[in-house]
């Protein structure tokens, strides 16, 4: 009887944590990701894009989508592994990463085709000029707790 | 021998009372006085006048979207700013945030930055130097 119950919540605890909530992300655990990262933007989770576009972010810290976003050599090589070790085509099976091709290297999260698929349906074309958006980055405008890795839709 | 170790203990004693007084700020502002004095004999120190006067203007060689320092932090140097991304940035006076200017690394870090985005060059350190003393002033 007792093993049985056992069994049965081993059982739920597993079928949760493989069946991925595509609203919920893990938290960037790495200090140095979150801090170096969260600088300008927040830091936004490895999950959402694939190990190559990770790698080619952090190759071109320099223009980094017109800024300059240099760190030293020590830190890029750290955040890097961090980064592509948790990228999202790493061992996670990641609605937002469906109909990426294998061949492109998307490096806006904000150009995945998922991504795009959930904001145009519901949402306005003017909601990312508003003063308190003003920036497909700023998921934390609308997806408040998006710094814990929660993306409700409400 | 004696003399010589008394001369040494004297100077190091010396050294770190200098150390000691200095704030963590005014670090940073002899890094760049340094510097600016490398590059100009006639250095006359800086100026928080020429300071507030690169912060409030506008440039045309940066990104168009951030033609000035204000566009970010606002036009008060005690205003709470916001990246373009939707980032907090805490005030850049000095008399309301102290955690500002404490580190040489990161001030230029961001000086690098920043100059590059809104002038579309890197600051000289006369630049930083007047900045900085307009900000510590504020």
């Amino acid at each position: 009887m007792r093993f049985s119950f056992i069994a049965v919540s081993l059982g739920v605890l597993f079928g949760a944590s493989a069946q991925a909530d595509d609203d919920v992300y893990p938290v960037v655990s790495d200090p140095l990701t979150a801090s170096a990262c969260g600088e300008c933007h927040m830091a936004f989770q490895p999950q959402m894009l694939p190990a190559r576009s990770w790698k080619a972010i952090m190759q071109g810290l320099d223009n980094h989508f017109g800024e300059d976003a240099t760190v030293d050599t020590m830190a890029v090589s750290k955040i890097e592994s961090y980064l592509v070790a948790n990228a999202g085509d790493v061992g996670w099976d990641n609605e937002i990463l469906r109909g990426v091709s294998s061949s492109s290297t998307p490096l806006r999260i904000s150009e995945l085709p998922k991504w795009i698929d959930e904001h145009d349906e519901e949402l306005p074309a003017n909601v990312w000029s508003r003063a308190d958006v003003g920036s497909k980055a700023n998921c934390r405008a609308c997806h408040r707790a998006a710094d814990k890795g929660y993306y409700d839709d409400d | 021998m004696k003399k010589i170790l008394l001369l040494t203990l004297m100077f190091t004693g010396m050294a770190f009372s200098n150390v000691y007084a200095q704030s963590p700020q005014s670090v940073v502002l002899t890094f760049y006085e340094n510097l600016q004095r490398e590059q100009a004999v006639d250095f006359k120190g800086f100026s928080s006048e020429r300071g507030q006067n690169l912060f409030v203007s506008a440039f045309s060689d940066g990104k168009p979207d951030i033609p000035s320092c204000t566009t970010c932090h606002t036009p008060s140097p005690t205003g709470t700013g916001k990246t373009r991304a939707g980032k907090i940035i805490e005030p850049m006076a000095l008399s309301i945030n102290n955690a500002r200017y404490t580190d040489t690394v990161k001030t230029e870090k961001w000086f690098r930055r920043n100059c590059k985005s809104v002038m579309g060059r890197e600051c000289t350190p006369r630049e930083k130097g007047d900045f900085l003393t307009f900000m510590m002033g504020q």
